[in-house]
């Protein structure tokens, strides 16, 4: 199946739907390990996306998710705002004027995105960070799709190993972010970002899947 | 919560209604961005001087605009970094062609935005410096952690650059000393409350009577230990030794080559305190703390430090970085020479800092 435009509008909304009936779960993880305003500072970006998708939900695929990549960056504020924005930047970027995604694009564009995550914040794997659930989840992707995968499975099972490295992230000790200055008090809690993360991936797969 | 507010969604943008109306005749502020400026933005000729971070810290960064200290401060929502268009834009609004510097704390997200923002200067023709201030000493390793976080000495860089800019050096010298004086520095705090964000509604963590939080940084972020409540002696002295005691602490920072166009990696290393030194001490409160308690510090830690041969020459005591409502303190000490005391000395102007005008 290829992922059309208006399906990418749609996981835009339905994430900023999902990350708002997060928002007190987000939060709460963050006052655990940070300062508490992670499912704040989520809404607040994404409902600023709301506002910014109607103006150009007609446009190319890139142009949708640049333009959600900038309003992250503008609005969201603390350690995700500029991570996340790259994130929907680059992947804007790396899908250019398309306007439907085969399976191949689609990984294109989480790859790209990840790989921006990377370059802004530098996390190495086990750093107790959203790239703890991109990580796993952009490698399960990509051997789905060379066993021949079709979208939703190999999405799928992109989404069960973000599940996997989200929940990964509790027995960690943070060593970047705010959440690394507890030292070992870090250890039992699950990461925030690597959370969204998880979330973000998994509407995306609700979306694409027929209910 | 119970709060001076009106909403929760209102909270900056009244506060820096307030700042507006307060103090025109030495600052002015700028919506959607945000951004606190200077009245008399840009002057000519000199370095400007910006930084920024998340709000509930007041009466920094806003509070220490205006002559001999910033040109522009970045205020983002309550304990939540700015984002890169306010510095951006502050940049655009303030710099008058001397360039600018940015003066960044070191917390992963206002790195994040400030390098997000310097990036988009640069690309705009603005020449522009990046320099982190790392200096609780709380955080002791940066192998294993995003390094150590920027707390008072803040407050003492933003007055001491701001008289270097307003004296005339370059964007080069500025840079130059702002470092040199963040590496003199060092900082560690301790809390006996918790506070609320007021977007969040409950206080940021529990922490019982009989307890207090030592090692916190400003953000109502948990700190390293957790001990039983003691004395103002007791805990004066504990954070005083930990700051003199303090060996040399060594780490690698990101700062912009306006040459190059890019980033490049700095190695630094802050040599620890010595008997001679002398230093500009600084007791902070963390809001809720009344400066009667202040002094109670200040008592015990110019003991200690004549104990350790270092002399006070100049000091500082009251709420100048804050985490909203909490109770308890932070102590500064700043080694000074000659040139960062007659810096410390020069005129200054501004809602929070005033003296020799
Ligand atoms: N250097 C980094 N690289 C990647 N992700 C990071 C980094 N630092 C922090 N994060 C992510 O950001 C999340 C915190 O986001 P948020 O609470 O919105 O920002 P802040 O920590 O500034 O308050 C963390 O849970 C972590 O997943
Ligand atoms: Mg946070």
């Amino acid at each position: 199946m290829s992922v059309t435009r208006d399906q990418i509008v749609q996981w835009l909304e339905n994430l900023a739907a999902v990350l708002s009936e997060n928002k007190e779960y987000l939060t709460q993880l963050d006052s655990a390990i940070g300062d508490a305003d992670h499912g704040i500072n989520m809404t607040r970006g994404f409902n600023k996306v709301m506002e910014k998708l109607p103006g150009v939900a007609d446009k190319d695929i890139g142009n949708i998710l640049k333009t959600t990549g900038m309003t992250l960056i503008s609005s969201v504020g603390g350690a995700s705002g500029p991570l996340y924005g790259t994130f929907f930047m680059r992947s804007g970027m790396a899908v250019g004027a398309k306007e439907t995604l085969n399976r191949e694009d689609l990984y294109e564009l989480l790859k790209a995105g990840v790989d921006g995550i990377v370059q802004r914040g530098r996390p190495v794997l086990a750093d107790k960070t959203m790239y703890d659930a991109w990580a796993p989840a952009l490698e399960a992707l990509r051997s789905a799709l060379d066993a021949g995968m079709e979208t939703l499975p190999a999405l799928s099972q992109a989404v069960a190993a973000a599940e996997t490295g989200m929940k990964n992230t509790i027995p960690l000790q943070a060593r970047k972010g705010r959440a690394s200055y507890l030292g070992e008090r870090s250890i039992g809690h699950q990461d925030p970002g690597a959370t969204s993360s998880y979330l973000m991936l998994k509407s995306l797969l609700d979306t694409l899947q027929p209910a | 919560m119970k709060k001076l507010i009106n909403a929760v969604d209102d909270v900056v943008r009244e506060q820096l209604e307030g700042m507006a109306s307060a103090h025109s005749d030495l600052l002015k502020v700028h919506f959607d961005p945000n951004y606190v400026y200077r009245a008399d933005a840009p002057v000519a000729g000199k370095v400007a001087i910006i930084s920024g971070g998340g709000s509930g810290h007041e009466p920094m960064h806003g509070g220490f605009v205006g002559m001999g200290m910033l040109h522009a401060a970045c205020p983002g929502e309550v304990f939540t970094s700015p984002t890169p268009d306010q510095m951006y834009e502050a940049a655009k609004a303030v710099d008058s062609g001397a360039g600018v510097l940015f003066i960044v704390k070191n917390y992963t997200g206002d790195v994040l935005n400030f390098e997000t923002a310097a990036e988009l200067a640069f690309a705009d023709g603005i020449r522009v410096q990046n320099i982190l201030i790392d200096d609780d000493v709380a955080v002791k390793d940066s192998l294993y952690t995003a390094g150590r976080r920027g707390v008072g000495t803040t407050v003492l860089v933003e007055k001491i650059v701001g008289a270097a800019a307003e004296a005339g050096y370059s964007l080069d010298a500025c840079a130059d000393l702002c470092r040199r004086v963040n590496q003199y520095g060092r900082s560690m705090g301790m809390a006996l409350t918790s506070c609320t964000v007021p977007a969040a509604g409950k206080p940021t963590f529990e922490l019982g009577d009989a307890e207090m939080e030592i090692g916190i940084g400003i953000h109502g972020e948990p700190g390293q230990k957790r001990m039983p409540m003691s004395t103002a002696d007791e805990i004066a002295e504990m954070m005083a030794l930990e700051i003199l005691d303090d060996p040399a602490y060594s780490r690698t920072v990101r700062e912009w080559d306006n040459d190059a166009g890019s980033w490049v990696d700095k190695f630094l290393v802050d040599e620890p305190f010595q008997a001679g030194d002398q230093v500009i001490a600084f007791v902070n409160s963390m809001g809720g703390t009344p400066v009667s308690e202040l002094y109670a510090i200040y008592r015990k830690l110019a003991q200690v430090c004549a104990d350790k041969g270092v002399t006070i020459v100049r000091n500082l005591i009251g709420p100048y970085i804050t985490s909203l409502e909490m109770q308890g303190c932070s102590i500064t000490l700043l080694k000074a020479d000659a040139e960062i005391l007659k810096l410390w000395d020069a005129p200054v102007n501004t809602p929070g800092l005033r003296w020799g005008i």
